[in-house]
């Protein structure tokens, strides 16, 4: 009801009674009269025998809840707050500050979390995974075991629980013909994903079926952004040809803005064209998506992908003499996921992790102005007692308190909105640059909701807590206690007390997660990555497509070109490159290798080991050490000579020494020559230093698997715009249709890798870092304010003799008393608690004994300190000025 | 939250002959106060005969309790828009026999299944009172 609405029919509920009223008299006043009582008399009897008509109007007005009383305690709860200036404008940023971090936090979650993915019926799409416990090495891979283009023919045919089902990878591509050469991220898709997402294009059409036909049209859909950033969002562009990797495909759509797949964001879509007849039962590098049949259960869909995976072993072949039911030994099952939690990832624990760190903060900083008002209120009880014996019911001195703190509350949630708002912009910026759905953050009317929530709800609890305390049926009982009393009694501080315990356990264990972070942290710094200085190697990724130069030998003359180029420029130490950089998470490569003197015995599953391409130097620009043997020279590469290096930990596995391993020979399923191991590096955390070290071999060719390389580059100047420049140069005086992407120094890629554990660290730090000073505020609070009410008290135990030491023991024993039990409930609460942080440690278990005993003596001295403050006042009290002040 | 209202606001009483004329103030005498929610089921019992309006209900309640209970006429009116909030009973502008403009009110349905629960209620509390009263027993 509107409160406009409620004064209306307010004023009629006073007119209707009035006017009842007097109908009753009259009619009272009408029969003593006929009764023979005069009329002055009857109308007097008449009065007296209903009693106060005033009265009784406000009582039955009263029955009905009022708008006016209401407004009435605004107006009072205002003039309080702005009474009290200091106060009010401390409780004010408390709480702003809390439900600003909550709100800001809270836009996250929810626009990550929460929200449903962007696509029409989202519910109903899914990710095609797949694990394959039986595949060695693969089984580490979160991601499981992807689709091969075989698989996704089979699943598209035969499947009975899809609408529609596709598969697509992403990649870069080339741009030419348009000012300079621009690498491009790229989404292949084929037919099916389109349809399963069901987003229509903004202009044009989808790629078709017809499309997908290999060797017919080649055809293109933009992004969104990239139509408007190439083409200035013309709407001619339909129909227009594109330089795409130097072959023009035709542009037949647009994708509308803030369309993904899954979370990858893109410039172009292409058709991935797959050709049926060359197709073989490997290459599994495809992401599978696909929407179910509207009542079709995801065990459904995974049996229905079970019952079809020997329908593709006996479909396709690995080519002649090689056995089809092979991956049987894999065990592929289908394990089949919301694509929503596809697309969120792990990402979840960290964010709930915050969520609740930074409701911890806001218990805590509800506490404290829950005391302030507990003081304040306590200041106030003769006025409350007054009021109550002037005829307030306690009830209504309840509302006058709780709509005095709801207020404020409220206040603090308009606050608290502005500071989120700058918290989401800090949050984005800080926030792990790979966090899925960034794009869908803001502040939007859920997070409205939830901040007006956080802001009634605050206001209630801090508002209720010393209302329920010092108002009740007992109020009358405070006139007589006045200020005299002699030293107060526990059972008065018993409420501040158990807030101050609750805030000092929350802090606790607030610090003790950032304590464990920070190890992780220190953990993570000492595991030596596998390169050297981060900061000096400078990055980037060069792409050189078939289109563009077919042969492979020349492929590799380019990219000797490049390298030389770029090392002759000033400053350069030593350039190399390789299929990817450590960390750099492009899709890997794995596979089995055969040792030449090992037995192997048929039906024997071999580990899949990772392998990677390497250039001549590539080792001596990163920095990974030789562990023994050399690298590969040019001459090598160019006569095409078999040799290939190992990691340190599979030469210890095959050979049990490094040492060992030179001059033993390899082979992998694909290539059928024997390879020589002329070197053995060490180790490198290609998955990140979290991650084990994988075993890893480097091949040196052939050319054609290396057409896409990150380059090295080793200088003092990295990073710098003259240096990049001079980069670009070099690379365009080799072919001037090269495109230079992912241009960035090692350093970068390793802070990304670690972007996780460090946005965790820091948000964990600023709470415990909060929750550390409001916990601290609130003990010296309390203490401070049990000083001043102990001043007479104090001010005779000197005065008899007590000693200033004394005092100040006591004082302070009685904040040690605080900090330590406080200490201790939080000791237990973390215990149970920081288990949820497991995930995201490294090198330190959830009840590292170091963290808690450094965590626990932290908050006793930092209290200790804040409780020093007030005792030390107490121990200076002149008992002649204290027992006079009254 | 509404019983506790309701339990707060000014309760009638049960009037003694000497009292008339005594100033407000001087009415704090709890023994004789009628327990709360009395007023309300004698209301609604008076209301369960027929529809009345106020002055007439007070009549009723006066003659039928042969001025035993001599309410303060004025507390009708709050205990009626306790009953109106409660929707126990209903009110109706009308015309009243001695053709005046008045409010009748009529019991809901709700009001009759309340008044059942009050009443039975209500006997078992005075029984059990009536039995310790009882003398004879030690």
């Amino acid at each position: 009801m509107s409160w406009l609405t409620q004064l209306f029919s307010r004023r009629r509920l006073y007119r209707d009674l009035s006017e009842e009223i007097q109908a009753h008299l009259d009619e009272k006043v009408e029969e003593l009269v006929a009764e023979g009582v005069s009329r002055e008399e009857a109308t007097y009897r008449a009065r007296r025998e209903f009693g106060n008509v005033g009265l009784v109007q406000e009582q039955s007005g009263d029955v009905w809840p009022s708008m006016e009383d209401f407004l009435m305690d605004v107006r009072y709860g205002l003039r309080m707050l702005r009474k009290n200036r200091v106060f009010t404008v401390i409780g004010l940023l408390t709480i702003a500050i809390g439900i600003g971090a909550n709100a800001a936090v809270f836009s996250v979650v929810n626009g990550v979390l929460l929200k449903p993915l962007n696509y029409p019926r989202a519910e109903e799409l899914v990710s095609l995974r797949q694990m394959a416990p039986g595949a060695p090495g693969l089984s580490d891979f979160v991601n499981g075991l992807r689709l091969s283009a075989s698989m996704y023919f089979t699943y598209a045919d035969q499947n009975r629980a899809f609408q529609s089902l596709g598969v697509w990878i992403s990649g870069t591509a080339n741009v030419t013909g348009r000012a300079e050469p621009e690498q491009v991220r790229t989404a292949n898709v084929s037919d099916g994903v389109l349809e399963a997402l069901e987003v229509s294009p903004e202009i044009g059409r989808w790629l078709s079926p017809s499309d997908q036909i290999p060797r017919g049209a080649e055809t293109v859909m933009l992004s969104h952004g990239y139509w408007q950033r190439r083409f200035g969002g013309d709407q001619s562009v339909l129909g227009r040809d594109l330089m795409v990797n130097s072959r023009p495909r035709q542009i037949v759509g647009v994708m509308p803005s803030g369309f993904r797949i899954g979370d990858s964001d893109f410039d172009l879509i292409a058709p991935l064209a797959f050709d049926r007849g060359k197709l073989i039962l490997a290459g599994f590098g495809f992401n599978g998506i696909a929407r179910l049949k509207s009542g079709v259960t995801i065990t459904e869909a995974n049996a229905d992908m079970a019952r079809m995976l020997p329908i593709w072993m006996d479909s396709w072949s690995n080519g002649p003499g090689t056995d089809p039911h092979f991956y049987e030994n894999w065990k592929i099952t289908p394990s089949l996921r919301p694509l929503k939690q596809e697309v969120i990832g792990n990402v979840s624990d960290i964010l709930w992790a915050v969520m609740a760190t930074i409701g911890l903060v806001m218990l805590i900083a509800c506490a404290n102005v829950a005391n302030l008002f507990l003081v304040k209120t306590e200041a106030r009880q003769q006025e409350l007692a007054v009021r109550a014996a002037l005829g307030a019911g306690w009830e209504r001195i309840v509302r006058g308190l709780l709509v005095e703190s709801v207020m404020l509350g409220l206040m603090a949630g308009v606050l608290g909105i502005g500071l989120a708002y700058g918290g989401v912009q800090l949050l984005l910026s800080m926030g792990p640059a790979n966090l899925p759905r960034l794009s869908e953050i803001s502040l939007d009317s859920q997070t409205l909701g939830f901040t007006i929530f956080l802001s009634l709800l605050s206001g209630l609890l801090f508002g209720l807590i010393p209302a329920l305390k010092y108002v009740g049926p007992h109020t009358a009982l405070a006139v007589q206690s006045t200020e005299r009393t002699a030293s107060l009694s526990r059972e008065r501080h018993r409420t501040r007390n158990l807030l101050v315990l609750g805030q000092v356990a929350m802090a606790l264990v607030l610090l003790v997660s950032a304590g464990l972070m920070i190890r992780t942290f220190q953990e993570l710094r000492t595991v030596e990555p596998g390169f050297t200085d981060g900061q000096h190697l400078q990055l980037m990724r060069i792409s050189i497509p078939n289109s563009l130069v077919a042969e492979p030998e020349r492929v590799t003359r380019i990219q000797n070109e490049i390298a030389d180029r770029l090392g002759a420029i000033p400053g350069v130490q030593s350039v190399g490159f390789a299929s990817e950089m450590p960390m750099e998470g492009f899709a890997p490569d794995w596979d089995e290798i055969y040792a030449e003197d090992k037995v192997y015995s048929d039906g024997q599953i071999q580990p899949l080991r990772l392998f990677k391409f390497v250039s001549p130097g590539f080792f001596h620009t990163t920095g990974t050490q030789m562990i023994a043997g050399r690298e590969p020279t040019w001459t090598e590469v160019y006569g095409m000579r078999p040799v290939v290096m190992v990691s340190e930990n599979l030469a210890r596995e095959l050979w049990g020494s490094s040492s060992a391993a030179i001059g033993r020979r390899l082979r992998d399923r694909r290539r059928t020559e024997w390879h020589e191991v002329i070197g053995v590096v060490e180790d490198v955390h290609e998955e990140g230093v979290q991650q084990k070290a994988p075993e890893t071999v480097y091949w040196s060719g052939p050319a054609d698997s290396m057409r896409t390389v990150t380059f090295a580059v080793r200088s003092e100047r990295s990073g710098a715009q003259s240096f990049l420049n001079e980069i670009h140069q070099a690379v365009w005086s080799v072919n001037s249709n090269l495109a230079l992407a992912s241009v960035r120094t090692m350093q970068g890629v390793y802070d990304e890798s670690l972007a996780r554990t460090s946005f965790t660290l820091v948000m964990l730090g600023i709470a415990g870092a909060m929750a550390l000073v409001l916990g601290i505020i609130g003990i010296y609070g309390v203490i401070s304010y049990m000083v001043s009410q102990r001043r007479r008290e104090i001010g005779i135990r000197l005065a008899l003799g007590a000693q200033r030491g004394d005092v100040l023991r006591m004082v302070l024993r009685q904040g040690a008393e605080l900090a330590l039990v406080g200490v201790a409930i939080g000791i237990g609460a973390a215990f149970g608690l920081t288990r949820l942080l497991t995930g995201l440690l490294f090198g330190v278990t959830a009840h590292d004994p170091i963290t808690f005993v450094a965590v626990a003596t932290l908050l006793v001295s930092v209290a200790l300190v804040a409780c020093y403050i007030p005792a030390r006042r107490a121990m200076l009290i002149n008992p002649m000025v204290a027992l006079r002040h009254e | 939250m509404t019983t506790a209202l309701i339990l707060f606001y000014s309760r009638p009483r049960v009037k003694e002959p000497g009292e008339e004329g005594k100033t407000r103030s001087m009415k704090k005498t709890p023994q004789r106060d009628l327990f709360p929610g009395a007023l309300e089921m004698m209301i609604l019992r008076m209301l369960k005969r027929q529809p009345l309006h106020g002055y007439a209900l007070v009549q009723h309640i006066k003659r039928t309790s042969r001025d035993l209970l001599q309410i303060e006429e004025g507390s009708l009116y709050p205990a009626l828009q306790r009953l109106l909030k409660e929707k126990l009973v209903r009110a109706e502008w009308g015309v009243s026999s001695t053709n005046r403009r008045v409010r009748i009110y009529t019991l809901t349905a709700a009001g009759a299944k309340h008044l059942d629960h009050e009443v039975s209620s209500f006997e078992r509390m005075l029984e059990g009172i009536t039995r310790v009263l009882a003398p004879g027993e030690s």
